[in-house]
């Protein structure tokens, strides 16, 4: 290869990478991190361990299944990117974790996901061990009574991560399955 | 005669106000550039740490859909921070665009009040809205 050649290419690299990000719609991370790893009871009975997804492209999400607004609508609409993306789909893992700890057992979190799609799946813990994964995540959660009982005001984005667990991007609340399913094509293109 | 050249100036000043109001609600606007960043300066956690009240970054960040809708944040501190929606570490930044006018409240760790609020104004459709978003490019303009 000619020495020029050699010495351009990976700036021509770097260039097409950072056009890819700028032209996700979500929000990017520069530069990416390691998306802080964590060991959780899974809603599929075995420990949820982020490393268990390399390879795949995953969007982590946090709620609590009493929700009742942003939860439901933002896992309804990532079904729907899921089915969108047809064969790729099986590229994609959303994992859900919970909030709250006091009601969100395993079984309850497998049962409210796969209304939405069989395969994503749900971790919960101690109060403890959920408080240190929100924190590792920068992730807000507020108890506020509700009623009779109680509801979480939390932070309403979810985290893309990619195929080598770095945490790529931040989806807002509200964006489409369309939005979803653009980003997440390029991020299963990388 | 002084009468006289008092109404004419004061028919200039009337003409020149409603010239520049018409111009400001009609005229195309040009796009300022789409992103508006927000920078944590190094030292910050250390100067809070040593008890200093110090506020880096407005309570109220103002965005315009269309115009200036892309927020940039950029932890130039020493310390991981809660800037905005989600945690940065150090020297990391966060390139956010905003696709629905609303107003957005963060916990924020870069402020005293551990709050931040980004309100996104939609787009400036209207004559009224045109003025209203010129003013505030106006007074918000850095120097």
């Amino acid at each position: 290869m000619h020495p020029v050649l050699r010495l351009l290419l990976p700036l021509l690299f770097t260039a097409a990478a950072g056009a890819t990000d700028q032209s996700l719609i979500a929000g990017v991370f520069s530069p990416p991190r390691q998306a802080p790893d964590f060991s959780l009871s899974g809603s599929n009975g075995s420990e949820l361990k982020l490393q268990s997804y390399r390879g795949r492209v995953v969007v982590l999400a946090f709620g609590f299944t009493s929700c009742p607004d942003v939860c439901p609508i933002t896992l309804a609409t990532l079904a729907q990117a899921r089915k969108k993306l047809g064969a790729d789909g099986n590229e994609l893992q959303v994992v859900y974790i919970t909030v709250d700890p006091e009601r969100d057992d395993a079984e309850r979190m497998r049962i409210y996901l796969a209304a939405f799609d069989p395969t994503f799946v749900g971790g919960t813990g101690t109060a403890g061990r959920l408080d240190a994964v929100r924190k590792e995540y920068g992730i807000a959660a507020t108890r506020r009574a509700a009623g009779t009982g109680y509801l979480y005001a939390h932070s309403s984005f979810t985290y893309l991560i990619d195929r080598e667990g770095k945490l790529h991007a931040l989806m807002p609340y509200g964006h489409s399955a369309d939005d979803y399913v653009h980003d997440l094509r390029i991020l299963m293109a990388k | 005669m002084n009468a006289l050249r008092r109404h004419g100036f004061l028919c200039a000043i009337a003409i020149f106000v409603i010239g520049a109001t018409a111009w400001a609600g009609f005229a195309p606007i040009k796009p300022p550039p789409r992103e508006a960043l927000f920078e944590i300066p190094q030292g910050t956690w250390a100067r809070r740490m040593s008890g200093s009240r110090i506020e880096i970054l407005p309570a109220e960040i103002r965005l315009t859909l269309g115009l200036r809708d892309i927020l940039v944040l950029r932890n130039l501190d020493d310390v991981p921070q809660i800037f905005g929606p989600t945690l940065l570490m150090p020297g990391q930044s966060l390139r956010l665009p905003f696709a629905v006018a609303s107003s957005y409240t963060f916990v924020c760790t870069a402020h005293l009040s551990g709050q931040m609020t980004i309100v996104v104004d939609p787009w400036p459709a209207s004559p009224r809205a045109r003025i209203r978003w010129r003013v505030h490019e106006l007074l918000t303009a850095k120097t």
